[in-house]
């Protein structure tokens, strides 16, 4: 069985709007908004001023923890101010604020297209260089990099498990990535396998994308200990947990870590950018970023760098809509909905999905039938019916209980309810809630 | 630019309705409503009519004026309650029995736990059950399958299949059996019954959609057919004396209904695969039980009901098997 265990879901993919669109890059903007929380963790501390001129690629803020990354300048001009901005969750975060002029970048970067296949630099400097560039998971959930490469002691990671698996309908950017750069993303696996140290990778993409497939296994025949795993569609395969499960069959135990079995999970823009890094000496300033919807004028593609506002990169595909409803950061599954468009591109936005207007609002819900189609659907096997109704009746340490911390809020439940509940609404309350607890405890004792 | 709306994901639903989900019963069932029909002729006509029109004016009539909310009519639920119910009923059921049986299900069984959801028996099991101690004899009067023939009221009755079977385990006497009809004649329906129960092909033909819609899932039918199978076979091969073969405890009485249609309502049964599975192999025990020693010929009635009173105790005590899991 080539998918994960328990439950999953089969959204309509929707991937025809924008699949095999070649990767074009947005024009710089004018003015580029650089927030300093693009990951998850500490945000990072701004090293420039007011007045100072930076190039793309310059070191602008410094990690502001372990859990933490750098930010570079993805643009090349003045800092104006360092004040905060809404990011494009609508969360306000410290933030630079740079005039373009031109795009001058730093001497040491290589942006001449030919592939450096030979890395000589030993495990450590390898870390080193991914976590100078600032390098963070581009699936979405942004845990910087190199935190993933440094395994607890005790622990050792035998496997790296590669996530071509883009379950979230509509986006393509991971999937065009693997077409045009499959040779780099492989050059990137062998990076990241010996700064791990180990000798098995594979290589997850779901079958409706055969000729990524195709590109990645011509690309890695050659590569000793490199496999592609072509997997049934089912969502959420692309969750870590999940994707381990399928490519290996192993099971991450419940609050545990992928390096608990022994896996490290990277997704291949991710994998992108550590060639970049440290083959290209390119730190982590732009990504391919997937703008679509039914209306779309041109819908595709689009290299983006960070600082970008979001207006711009969709007037480039050709506006907004009349219609649109709702606009959305990432997939239709897990992104986000935006209220305005004036805030910029970060390390987070895989995808802008305009919806429209006629498919943007949710239905009424009805009572709970207790068909327990959200039982069957949940990919952790939690009941998302009783967790909601606890939550809604407050009761907090019977949700820790039935393992409301195990969610992975990936949907499955709210998507197949047939009186359209809102069970993970309710969910995340419970997690927030729980959560909460959980630390209240731990800094008891 | 603004006035975009803003909710948190998920951004797109499957399009599953509970109305969709009703539907697709509905239609499972019309396969077996055509036998039906060419078995017992007007009867089947004027009770489905009766039983589904009360239903469904009883859940507007309490909704919009005793509860006062929006009638949830649309959702289909208390139509298929009421054709539900229509077919756990002889075909020749005095109308305002009938109309007793509907206001028993949708006021008693339904609205007063608070409305669909919420309820802990299956409703139109609940209007049957009524019905059968209410008014044993009318209950237990059997049509004969002679079609358009008969009409509603003075149909010649005789007995069923299952009190055959029951006259004979109770004798001890094989050779009652002789008096079945022909297998086949059952597996059609050609027999005597309640009107919806008695084509266990085409029940299985209805419940086989419902499997490829995905609108039930295997645990409750499967487990149900396979415990009475083992259990009646068990017998027959032991050499009980009197005991009908098992493939004839499938075909007869309601078992098929029962299993695909009855016990697999989503409110009353549990919420998990094998707490369905146990909760199947409940009903096929229990069925069993009343069949060879309980005092009526039939049970799937009465079992689906003892056991839909488990459920909330399954739910509990069988959780989904968790991603993961750690032992503690």
């Amino acid at each position: 069985m080539n998918t994960f265990s328990i439950g999953g879901v089969h959204p309509q993919d929707n991937k025809q709007y924008s699949a095999h669109k070649k990767i074009v890059e947005v024009p710089l903007p004018q003015k580029a908004i650089v927030p300093l929380s693009q990951h998850i963790g500490a945000p990072a501390k701004p090293i420039v001023a007011k007045g100072d001129k930076v190039l793309v690629g310059q070191l602008i803020a410094e990690a502001g923890g372990f859990v933490s990354a750098n930010i570079h300048s993805p643009v090349s001009g003045t800092v104006t101010k360092v004040d905060t901005t809404l990011d494009a969750w609508g969360m306000r975060v410290p933030a630079i604020f740079i005039d373009v002029e031109g795009d001058d970048w730093i001497s040491e970067a290589d942006r001449t297209p030919a592939v450096n296949r030979i890395c000589k630099l030993e495990p450590q400097q390898i870390i080193e260089k991914v976590k100078n560039a600032g390098i963070v998971g581009l699936g979405g959930a942004c845990f910087p990099t190199h935190v993933k490469l440094m395994p607890p002691p005790g622990k050792k990671a035998e496997v790296l498990i590669v996530n071509g698996v883009e379950c979230e309908p509509y986006l393509t950017c991971d999937h065009q990535l693997m077409l045009e750069h499959g040779e780099e993303i492989v050059v990137g696996i062998q990076i990241l396998m010996k700064a791990l140290g180990i000798a098995r990778a594979v290589i997850g993409i779901e079958k409706n994308k055969p000729d990524a497939i195709e590109n990645m296994r011509k690309l890695a025949a050659h590569t000793l200990g490199v496999s592609v795993q072509p997997l049934d569609l089912k969502y959420p395969q692309g969750g870590e947990k999940q994707l381990i499960d399928a490519c290996i069959g192993r099971q991450v135990p419940s609050g545990a870590l992928p390096i608990e079995v022994g896996a490290v999970v990277d997704n291949v823009a991710t994998i992108y950018a550590v060639y970049q890094a440290v083959q290209k000496n390119i730190p982590l300033v732009s990504r391919v970023v997937t703008v679509t919807g039914k209306e779309v004028a041109r819908p595709g593609n689009y290299l983006v760098r960070f600082g970008t506002p979001v207006a711009d990169i969709i007037d480039f595909a050709g506006g907004v809509p009349e219609n649109t409803g709702k606009i959305v950061g990432g997939g239709p599954m897990m992104g986000r909905a935006m209220s305005r468009l004036d805030m910029p591109a970060n390390k987070r936005v895989s995808g802008l999905l305009l919806i429209p207007e006629s498919e943007a609002r949710r239905t009424d819900p009805a009572n709970c039938i207790r068909c327990a189609k959200c039982v069957g659907a949940c990919p952790m096997g939690l009941e998302p019916y009783l967790l909601s109704k606890l939550a809604s009746l407050s009761r907090w340490d019977e949700m820790e209980k039935h393992n409301v911390m195990d969610c992975i809020d990936c949907g499955c439940c709210q998507f197949t309810c047939p009186s359209y509940r809102p069970l993970l609404d309710y969910i995340r309350m419970g997690k927030a809630e729980v959560g909460g607890l959980i630390r209240a405890r731990a800094a008891k004792k | 630019m603004s006035n975009f709306i803003v909710s948190p994901a998920p951004h797109v639903h499957s399009s599953d309705s509970v109305r969709r989900n009703m539907l697709n019963v509905i239609i499972a069932l019309l396969p077996a409503y055509v036998v039906s029909l060419i078995a017992f002729g007007w009867g089947v006509l004027i009770v489905t009519a009766i039983s589904v029109c009360s239903c469904v004016l009883f859940e507007y009539l309490i909704t919009r004026y005793v509860l006062r909310q929006q009638p949830t009519i649309g959702d289909l639920s208390a139509l298929l309650t009421g054709l539900l119910l229509a077919f756990n009923l002889p075909s020749n059921l005095p109308w305002w029995q009938v109309v007793i049986g509907a206001f028993v299900a949708i006021v008693i069984a339904k609205l007063s736990f608070g409305g669909l959801g919420q309820n802990i028996f299956n409703p139109a099991l609940v209007g049957r059950v009524f019905l059968l101690i209410a008014f044993p004899v009318q209950m237990t009067t059997w049509p004969l399958p002679k079609g358009f023939a008969t009409s509603y009221l003075d149909a010649t009755t005789g007995a069923t299949p299952l009190a055959t079977m029951k006259n004979a385990i109770k004798a001890g006497d094989a050779s009652l059996l002789d008096q079945l009809p022909e297998l086949w004649d059952m597996t059609l329906g050609m027999i005597g019954g309640s009107f919806g129960e008695v084509s266990a092909l085409l029940l299985l033909v209805g419940g086989i959609y419902l499997l490829c819609t995905k609108t039930i899932t295997w645990h409750i039918p499967v487990s149900i057919l396979l415990t009475v199978f083992g259990v009646s076979g068990l017998m027959y091969v032991c050499g009980m004396p009197g005991a009908a073969a098992p493939w004839y405890h499938l075909v007869a009485g309601g078992l098929m209904l029962g299993a695909f249609f009855m016990a697999t309502d989503y409110v009353t049964s549990p919420m998990t695969g094998w707490g369905q599975v146990i909760y199947g192999i409940g009903i096929g025990l229990i069925v069993m039980v009343i069949r060879t020693w309980g005092a009526y010929p039939e049970g799937v009635s009465f079992a689906i009901l003892i056991m839909n009173a488990c459920t909330p105790l399954l739910n509990m005590y069988i959780r989904p098997k968790r991603f993961g899991e750690v032992k503690k």
